[in-house]
This record gives structure tokens, sequence and C-alpha cells, in this order.
């Protein structure tokens, strides 16, 4: 690509058409947004293409120098880029999704869209701590607006929730970011990165990370910002918020906690697995019994989540890489998912779900696609959900039968909770006469659906396009990492082999001879 | 081009056009067009088996398509075809295409068929997958594909609530499997470094005196990995405890559970075991579990299905068994055997199930055996087709002329085969599974005397009341209330004439080749050589245990249902706390909803009512709040909501972190 600097037009374009839709009407502020998110989409294809995989370790990098050490500096590495990647490509959806949801304060609406667009692949492509803070934390000034103005009844309260919970955890992790530039007297994240900062400090240094991405991620037990926020947000902002921004603390363990602090990682590897654990059954039991379909998705969600987190945190390549295919997953299918509520919100103003009912009747092009992502986010091997489960509990299995054991059970109660769901939802008879006049999806809709059931599929079946681009980023971490892995509980013993195989039989001569007598010594494989 | 490409997509290209052009295309096409694909793929796949049979053809691996490759993790699309999968391919195939031929008669006035048609023909590509997977993924990925499809077959008449609920129980209690599935696969990769299926096999000897940590404790690598393994296959294959979802499942069109829940998908664990049977062979203590619960399986769905009235149960019921003497077969090290009683059950228990269908379809959708009765001289191909099906299950053959039916072939080799093996174990499974088979003769003819003989019953049913109008007592004497059972269009009949071939020649023609034949194997499985020596070395007594207990049952069948009616009340009025224990299957299904369903949902509410909102919340967030709009004017307007606030603190921070870094 030579010295064109893709990634800070990435930036420009989604400020340049938020500026615009804050001055121009509604239909073509939405004209506006979605020319500039298609553009930007464009430009992640053409990142994505020339990405030069086993190349240099960071590409695309800008460098501008500012003041004090601070600089404006970009570069993205395999996992940055599918993160953006990712992105670029849910937002054309989101504001297709609001294509006529939203009606009032259309402009400041698509600006606060653009505008997240803009932060959410600054997060992905700074190189400066303190330029990824700024993204980091500044994400929440749009997501905050998105659900305080935009939002449903209650969004003054889910508004409130997510803010104060998200506050806590960055203030520390800007102390704690303060002390290491003092330390290693850098602002630059990849020299961060190499830096082995004394395994005492690193001890509070991963405990402040942790508060901000813990939440981010979220783990529990701060989760209960997210089914609120979740069930509050318009559905765009849903798609967004667990399509993206729940990536940014899968983003940070994997790029900040892990390198940074490998010792501290292993030291509180059993934290992270613990509160995994809990947050697969708990937040799956909680799954079954709400009323609530945004919130049953949030709380999916949660624990789809602990998955990432217990790869993460099996400091192995199979964690690891299952892990980003959980989340770049899971931001397609519970994007997916948000907007499969939203399309039935849309014609009937209620997430109740027994207000459904035997959609499958008067919508069967949507059951079919609510059916594919269903299926996806229960794992069903064939679409993505599968491949990143799986190398994920693969991962740890190497590090801990337990976690995995306590994990796994992830595929039975994710099925019971999301079955139950679709059955509520599409199956059984048309009891509500409002519900069984809505029409099937128009082409809008299947504009929206269309691309993420297509790309759901491509992961489940060719990973290898998504895996790829990470290989070498992730195999850098694992060999820097290696010092710090802790032993696995298999501890697998050789012995000396069996020399007969469980069923020996002693040898009879004869088809028909000695009848009877043959049974008597055979019983030695069986101790 | 290779033909198991064609054999293998050609199903899933129908299912796709089926499913997605159903209303564009219409019913003839769509039906024409699946229909069609599977007759090829039936055709292709009996060329690769007698290519086998006749010893001509190699096994190969044709490869796809990359699938994943994480660090030393990796594994490919591939397709691999040997003995074991050509058996496979003819009985998924064969069974499959008729079934797809009969569901044109049997769902003719569905208002859904291009969907119905789309999943028979997704499930055929699901399961082909699964029996030509090289490595253990794809065959989970086709393992789960059956789910899938057996899922939105069961629940095909998605309008019926039970249907719902039996698909849903069918897809959970089934993950419960693929949980052992998956951690054994996982399990698998740690110790061999791969998921490869022949790599394992040729690796698991050398693995067989090791010990592994699991769970806290120290276990045989392989008995661990095989115990894991065959949880998936208890899952799959409806075996004790994990069994309940199977009769449930009748709730799906009669097709599918002839082709699903009779023929294919259920024997999936089976072969399972063989095609891993070489890994089984290093794992003393997992085969015997494999033996203890074939054999405890074997023994309780044959006494459930003694007392269930519904025609479909009894036959589930009789597969959960027939699949128990697979599992202990393959337990006892008998590959061979178990896989020759999956294919000839393949034949026999798809007729009987399409039979009963077409006797469901000439009695208005009745499926209760206690208003039948007299329908032998009324629906005869359909009868005599249903006595090809009884005769092969119970086994009927005459030992000195080497000759009988399909199971008399094969479940009697597995009789002998678990007596030769001479364990204690083995002892338990073979007289275990004489007295099913006893079991099995009882409920077969059972069936067939309530059904086919007797004095019509059919007024008693609200279908048929519903059909000619009349209640009992407007019938009066006439007890058939004037309705006149059909038989079923041609259609239906040419699968119940074919299968009745199969029912009647498959075990006499193949078995040869099956139980005797290592070169017939060629090493797709462990064949024990030995050990099949033995088995033809039983004394007679045992070789003829299986035929008097098959005719000890249709003794008692036909002392109780036609000579004397009235016994089987009696009976029940005796033993009645036994009879309430067997029809009720149990107490599986009470037990299951008391310690797992309804825990579940109580945890689920106090979780989050009591966990989330009482305490995390309450003291969380809301906490906060409350301290805070208690606290001072300037934390209050911290909480109040306002953008700018939140941006103060930010830019704050950041003017500290430049003073900071500028000091």
């Amino acid at each position: 690509m030579g010295g064109f600097p893709i990634l800070s037009i990435m930036l420009l374009v989604p400020l340049a058409a938020a500026i615009i839709c804050l001055m121009v009407e509604a239909s073509l502020a939405r004209s506006v947004a979605l020319g500039a998110t298609l553009v930007n989409l464009a430009l992640g294809i053409l990142l994505w293409l020339n990405y030069d995989i086993g190349g240099a370790q960071w590409q695309f990098t800008e460098r501008a120098e500012l003041f004090a050490g601070f600089s404006y500096a970009l570069g993205i590495d395999g996992i940055a880029l599918l993160l953006i990647v990712l992105s670029v490509f849910l937002m054309p959806i989101c504001i297709l999704a609001s294509w006529t949801s939203i009606t009032k304060r259309v402009g400041e609406y698509m600006a606060a869209f653009l505008f997240m667009e803009l932060l959410m692949i600054g997060v992905f492509a700074a190189q400066d701590m303190f330029l990824f803070y700024i993204f980091f934390e500044a994400g929440l000034i749009p997501m905050y607006l998105i659900i305080g103005i935009w939002g449903g009844d209650n969004r003054i309260y889910a508004s409130y929730k997510f803010f104060l919970y998200t506050l806590l955890g960055s203030v520390l992790m800007l102390i704690a970011m303060m002390w290491m530039v003092n330390e290693a007297g850098t602002t630059d994240i990849p020299t961060l990165m190499n830096y082995d900062f004394d395994p005492k400090a690193q001890t509070w240094l991963w405990l402040a990370f942790f508060a901000s991405f813990a939440v981010k991620m979220p783990m529990w037990p701060v989760h209960t910002w997210l089914p609120d926020a979740h069930v509050q947000a318009p559905t765009a902002g849903s798609v967004i918020l667990a399509g993206v921004l729940l990536k940014m603390g899968g983003y940070g363990f994997i790029r900040f906690s892990l390198p940074m602090f490998p010792e501290a990682s292993a030291q509180f590897a059993w934290l992270i697995f613990i509160l995994s654990m809990l947050a697969v059954v708990i937040t799956s039991l909680i799954a079954l019994v709400q009323n609530d379909m945004k919130k049953l998705i949030a709380y999916s969600s949660v624990a789809h989540m602990a998955i990432v987190t217990v790869g993460l945190f099996s400091f192995n390549v199979q964690g690891l890489e299952g892990s980003m295919i959980v989340m770049l997953s899971h931001g397609l299918v519970s994007g997916a998912l948000f907007l499969c509520v939203g399309v039935i919100y849309d014609r009937l103003h209620t997430r109740e779900i027994d207000r459904y009912g035997g959609l499958s009747i008067n919508m069967p092009k949507y059951a079919m696609l609510f059916l594919l992502f269903t299926m996806a986010s229960i794992g069903l091997p064939g679409t993505s959900g599968f491949v990143g489960e799986f190398l994920s509990l693969a991962g740890i299995y190497e590090v801990s039968s337990l976690v995995t054991l306590v994990c796994t059970t992830s595929i039975i109660l994710g099925a019971a909770y999301m079955l139950y769901l679709y059955r509520r939802v599409a199956f059984g008879p048309q009891k509500n006469a409002d519900a069984a006049a809505m029409q099937d999806i128009g082409i809008r809709e299947w504009l929206m659906l269309g691309p993420i059931a297509a790309a759901v599929l491509w992961m489940g079946v060719y990973p290898e396009s998504f895996l790829a681009p990470m290989r070498k980023d992730i195999a850098a971490l694992d060999a820097r990492l290696a010092r710090a892995a802790p032993e696995g509980d298999a501890k697998l013993v050789a012995g000396k082999p069996r020399e007969t195989i469980a069923n020996e039989m002693p040898h009879v001569a004869g088809e028909h001879s000695g009848a009877g007598a043959e049974h008597g010594e055979a019983a030695e494989g069986a101790h | 081009m290779s033909s198991i490409l064609i054999i293998v997509f050609l199903p899933l290209l129908a299912a796709i056009v089926a499913g997605l052009c159903n209303r564009a295309l219409g019913n003839t096409v769509t039906k024409s067009i699946t229909t069609g694909a599977l007759f090829v793929s039936c055709g292709l796949s009996w060329h690769i088996f007698l290519g086998f049979v006749g010893g001509s053809a190699e096994a190969t691996v044709v490869p796809v398509l990359q699938w994943v490759q994480s660090g030393n993790l990796s594994f490919d699309w591939a397709l691999r075809v040997d003995t074991l999968t050509a058996v496979m391919l003819v009985v998924i195939t064969t069974v499959s295409a008729l079934v797809h031929l009969y569901s044109w008669g049997y769902m003719e006035e569905d208002p859904d068929q291009p969907r119905f048609f789309a999943y028979l023909s997704l499930f055929t590509f699901a399961m082909l997958m699964l029996v030509t997977a090289d490595n253990l993924v794809q065959m989970f990925f086709g393992w789960e594909g059956v789910g899938l499809a057996s899922y939105l077959l069961i629940g095909f008449w998605f309008r019926k609530p039970s249907a719902n609920a039996a698909a849903i129980k069918a897809f959970v209690v089934n993950r419960v499997g693929d949980l052992g599935f998956m951690l054994g696969i996982f399990g698998t990769f740690l110790v061999f470094g791969t998921v490869s299926i022949p790599e394992i096999l040729a690796a698991s000897p050398s693995m067989s005196g090791s010990t592994i940590g699991f769970l806290g404790y120290r276990m045989h690598t392989m008995d661990i990995l095989c115990i894991l393994l065959f949880i998936g296959a208890m899952g799959k294959s409806a075996q004790l405890g994990l069994h309940t979802w199977l009769p449930d499942a009748m709730e799906g069109p009669t097709p599918v559970s002839a082709l699903i829940h009779a023929a294919t998908m259920v024997t999936a664990g089976v072969f399972m075991v063989c095609r891993l049977s070489p890994m089984f062979e290093t794992a003393p203590v997992a085969l015997g579990f494999v033996t203890f619960i074939g054999a405890a399986t074997c023994l309780f769905a044959a006494t459930v299905g003694t007392t269930q009235w519904d025609i479909k149960r009894v036959i589930a019921y009789s597969t959960c068994s027939q699949l128990g003497y697979m599992f202990f077969a393959a337990g006892v090290g008998a590959y061979g055997a178990a896989m020759f009683h999956l294919f000839t059950h393949a034949f026999f228990k798809a007729l009987l199930f399409l039979g009963a269908g077409s006797v469901i379809h000439s009695m208005h959708h009745e499926q209760d055996m206690r208003y039948y009765g007299g329908l032998r001289k009324k629906i005869p191909l359909t009868f005599f087709a249903m006595l090809a099906g009884t005769l092969a299950i119970t086994g009927v053959g005459v030992y000195w002329l080497h000759a009988g039916f399909a199971g008399f072939h094969s479940k009697d080799a597995i009789l002998e085969v678990a007596f030769a093996r001479g364990t204690e174990l083995s002892q338990f499974a073979f007289w275990v599974g004489c007295f099913a088979a006893l079991l099995t003769s009882f409920y077969s003819w059972r069936l067939m005397f309530l059904t086919f003989w007797g004095k019509p019953r059919w007024i008693e049913s609200e279908h048929i009341q519903h059909s000619v109008h009349k209640t009992p007592e407007q019938a009066g004497e006439d007890t058939t209330g004037g309705y006149h059972p059909h038989e079923s269009p041609v259609s239906m009949l040419v699968p119940l004439g074919v299968l009745s071939l199969g029912a009647i020649f498959a075990g006499f023609v193949f078995n040869p080749q099956f139980l005797d034949s290592a070169e017939f194997w060629a090493g797709s499985i462990y064949y024990n050589e030995n050990l099949i020596h033995a088995m033809h070395a039983v004394p007679l007594w045992v070789k003829l245990s299986a035929t008097i207990v098959m005719l000890l049952g249709v003794l008692i069948a036909w002392m109780a249902y036609i000579r004397d009616t009235s016994i089987p009340g009696k009976f029940v009025e005796q033993f009645r706390n036994l009879h309430n224990f067997v029809y009720n299957k149990w107490y599986f299904d009470e037990l299951y909803n008391l310690i797992f369903v309804r825990p579940a949902f109580w945890l689920g509410r106090k979780f989050w009512k009591i966990g989330d909102e009482g305490i995390i919340d309450r003291f969380g967030p809301n906490g906060a709040a409350w301290l805070v709009s208690k606290g001072t004017v300037a934390a209050r307007k911290v909480q109040s909501g306002y953008l700018y606030s939140y941006a103060l603190v930010m830019l704050l921070g950041l003017v500290a972190a430049v003073t900071w870094v500028l000091m």
C-alpha cells in the first residue's frame, strides 16, 4: 500500500460523514451514513486484501509525534485487522437496521454511529497507549447517547448503569497506564508488549487492567449492566454493543494483559477460570428463564464471552485462536440475533417472547434465518460458533479437564435456552392474531441478515481465511507466554503397553472341536 | 470425479434446492429432485459396496477442503471410503431413497412437503458425512448435523406442542452425550496430538499402558478416552440413561422414524465404536462398560416394549433394545457381528416402521393398538410386509439348514459370540440377551396379533369416530363403525416390498462376508479371528437357545392375545406395581424432570432475582447510586447522567497523565 495512510482515512471518513449528518435533514443523513459506512467497508476489504500474511508484525503503520512522548501512532497486526474488518462489516448493517425504526433526531443518531465507528477502528488500530485509552473510553460516549436518547422506556437507568460500571474500571486502568509509562519510558504499545515488568508490579497492573476489561467483556459478576443496556438500546445499538464493544475487553486481554504481564496472567488464571465457569453455568441458567428476547440473548453473550476468557488464559495456540474466532463469531451471530429480534420488534413493538409464536407459518424466510443463527449460537459444526468454541475448549483441556468439563456444559445449556426461545417464537400455534399477521422479511432485511448468514457459514466451513492472518501474531504471543504457561492437569505418564487386546482369545484349532472348553482361559482381557 | 463426492454432496444440493426454492418449484418438482438425487446416490453406493464384497475395491480417502489448522491441531474435510463406510453407505442411501419414495404417499396431504423432503435429504447428507469421516471432528460434524435434522424432523409438525417438546428433548439429551464426545476428542488430541482416525488407531496400542489425570483422578488413558467417546455414542444411540428422547421422537412423521430413529442415525454410536475398534481393544474397562450398558439397555427397552400401546412406541423401544445387542456384541469384540446386526436391523426395522406407517395411514392416523384388530384381510400387502419384518426381528430360522430371516443370522451370532467370549460380563450379556430375545418375540407378536388378528375394535378410536361420524353407542354391535381401512398407494407399497426382500434375504446372503471374512473387512474394523472360531465352536444348546426363546415368546403372545384375551388384564391386576413400573418406562422421565429440568429453571430464577438483582445490583450500581445520592452535591452531579461530567473525568485523567509524564 506504500505510504497511503489507509487507517487514518478509515478514521476520517466516518468523522467527516458524522459532521455532515449533523447538518443535513433526516433522509439525506441516512444516505450519507450508509455511503460512508460502505466506503469504510470497501476500505476494510482493501485492508484485508493488502494485509501481508506472514509479513511484518505491524503493518500499515503511521506515526506522528505530538507532545511529551504522546504520539499519533496507528498500525495493525492480524488480530486487529480481523476486529476492524468485523467492525466495518457490521456498520452498514446497523445503518440499514435503523433506516425506518429511527424517526427522531436522525442526523444526530447517524452522527453518533459514525463517531462510534471511528472510535472502534481507533481502538483496534492505536499503537500508542494513551491514544488507545482515548478511543477506548470515548467509545462509551456515543453508546451512552444512543442508549440514553434513542433507547427504550427505562433508558436512563440503563445508560447510568452502563456508565457507572465502566467508570470505575477506566480510572484504575488509567492510573496503571501512567505507572507503566513512567516505568518503561514509552507509550508505544509494541514496545510495551515486549517489556518485562517486575512480576510484583505486574500483579497490581494486571488487576487494574482487569477491572476495566472484565467490565467490558463482561465477566461475572460485573455483567449486570449488559442485559439492561441491551434491552434499552435500539436494535443497531445492541448490534454494535454485542458485536464490537464487548470484543474490546477480549482485545484488551490479548493486547495488554497477556503479553505485558505474562507472570501475573498465569498467577490470576484461576481467578479467570473460576469467574468464567460461574458465568457459563449461572448466566446460561438465567437465560433459560427470560421472557424478554433481548435479555435472553444478552445473558447468552455473557456465557459465550466466558468461553473467550478461558480460551485466552489457556496459554496455548488453540485457546488463543479459538478465543479470537469465538469473538468474531459472536460478533456476527449475536449481532444477527439482535437484528432478528429487531425485525419482529419493528412489527409488533414488544420484546416479550410470549407475544409471538408460530412465526414459521407466516414468516418462513425469517424463521429459516433465525434458525441458522440459533444453531450458530449453540455451536453447530459447520457454523462459525463451532470452530471457535471447539478450539478454545480444546485449548483449555490442555490446562484443566475440570474447567473444560464445566465450560463445555454450555453446549447443553446453550442448546436448551436457545431452542426454547426458538420454539416459543417460531414454532407452536399462532396464538396471537397480530403476530400471525406480520409480513415476512423484505429486501432491506435480507440485505442485513443475508451477508451475516454467509459470513457465519464461511467461517464455519473454511475458517482458514480468518485463522491465517492472525497465525503468526498468536504464535508470537504464545512464544512470549511460554515462560509462564501453567502445567496441565493431564500429566500423561507412559507405561508399558499391554501385550494383549481387551478381548484376547486363545486360538481354537478347527471350527467345531472342543466345544465348551475354550471359555476358561479367556478372561485375561477383562481385568 | 470420484463417485463418493456425488453420493455425499448430491443430497446436500437437493436439500438446498428444495429448501430454498420450495415455493418457486412446487411440490412435484422438489420431491422429484430430492428423491431422484437419493436414488442416484443409492445406485452409486451399491456399486461401491459390491466392489468391496467382490474384493476388488480398496480403501481410499478423497480430500475435499482444508478445514481448521491451529497450532498442531489440524483437520480437513475429507471423505474416507473403506469396507465399514461402504456398509453404512448402502444402509443409509437405500433406506433413505426408499423413505423418500414412501413419503410421496405418506405425506400426500401435508401442506409443507418441500420442506419435509429438504430435511430428509439434509439428514442423509449429514449422515453420509458422519460415516465418511476420516477424523473425529468431521465425525462430530455429521454427528451434530444428523442431530439438527432429527430436531427439525421430529418437530416437523411444529404446530403440535408435543412435537416441539420432543424435538428439543432429543437435541438437548443428545448434547449431554456430545459433551462426552467433545471431551473425548479433546483428550484424544491431548494424548495423540492428532484427531486423524487412522493415526489414532495406529498409536493406540503404544498408549495402552499409560495413565492420565482427569478431574483430579488418575486413570488409564485409553479407558477414560474410550468411555468419554462412548458417552457420545450412548446419546446418539439412545442407550440406557440417555435413551429418554427416542420414544418421544416418535412425534415425528413415521417415515422419519423409519429412516432416522431405526435404520441410520441411532446406529451412529455403534458405527463409531466399530470405527474406533482398534482403539477400544486397548481399553478393557471401557469395553466392559460398553458390554454392560448394551446388555442393560437391551433388557430395559425390551421390558418396556412389552407394555406400550402405541404401535410406534413399541417399535421404538424395540429399536433401543436391538441397539443394545449391537453394543454388547461390540463390547465382547465381535465388531463384525455388531455391524451385521446393524445392517440387517436397518432393513427389517425400517420395514416395521414403514409398515406401521401404512397401518396408521389406513386407520385414519390412529396409533393405539387397542383400537386395531382384524386388519389382516383389509390391508393384506401391509400385513405380509409386517409379517416379514416380524419374522426377521424375532429371528426365525432353521439351524440345521443355515437358513432363516435376517435377524436369525445376525442376532444368533451375537448371542453365540457373547457366550463364546467366556467372561463373566459376557455371560451376563448372553443371558440377558436370551431373555430379551424372548421379550422381543413376545412384543413383536403381541403387536402383530393386536393389529392384524382378532375382532376389529376400531370404533373405540376417536380418529375413527371422527371419520365415520359415529359414537360407539351409535355403532352398536358393529365394532368397525362402518369404517373401511384402505390399502396404501403404490409409492408406499414398493418400499415395503423392497425392504421385505432385505428382511428375508439380507442375513442369508451376506452372512459369510460380515461374520467370517477378515478379507472383507480389510482392517476397517478390528477382526478377532480367534473369537470367531470360538463362536462357531459353542455348544449346540447355545446355538439353539435363541430359537427356543423365540418360540416361547410366540407361544406366550399367542396364549395371551389370541387364545384367551383376558390373560393380559389378569396379569396386570396381579402384578400391578411391576406393570406400572414397566409401563411408565421405569420412571426415567419423572426422575430426570425432578433432578434436572425443574432445578435448572428454579436455579435460573434464583440466580436472576436473588443473585443478579438482589445482590449484585443492590450492592453494586444501585448501592453506589444510593451512596452518591446521599453524598455531596458534587458527587450527585457525577451520577446525574450528563455527558459533560463523564467527559470531565476523562479530561482530568488525561491532564493528570500528561502532567505525570512531563514531570
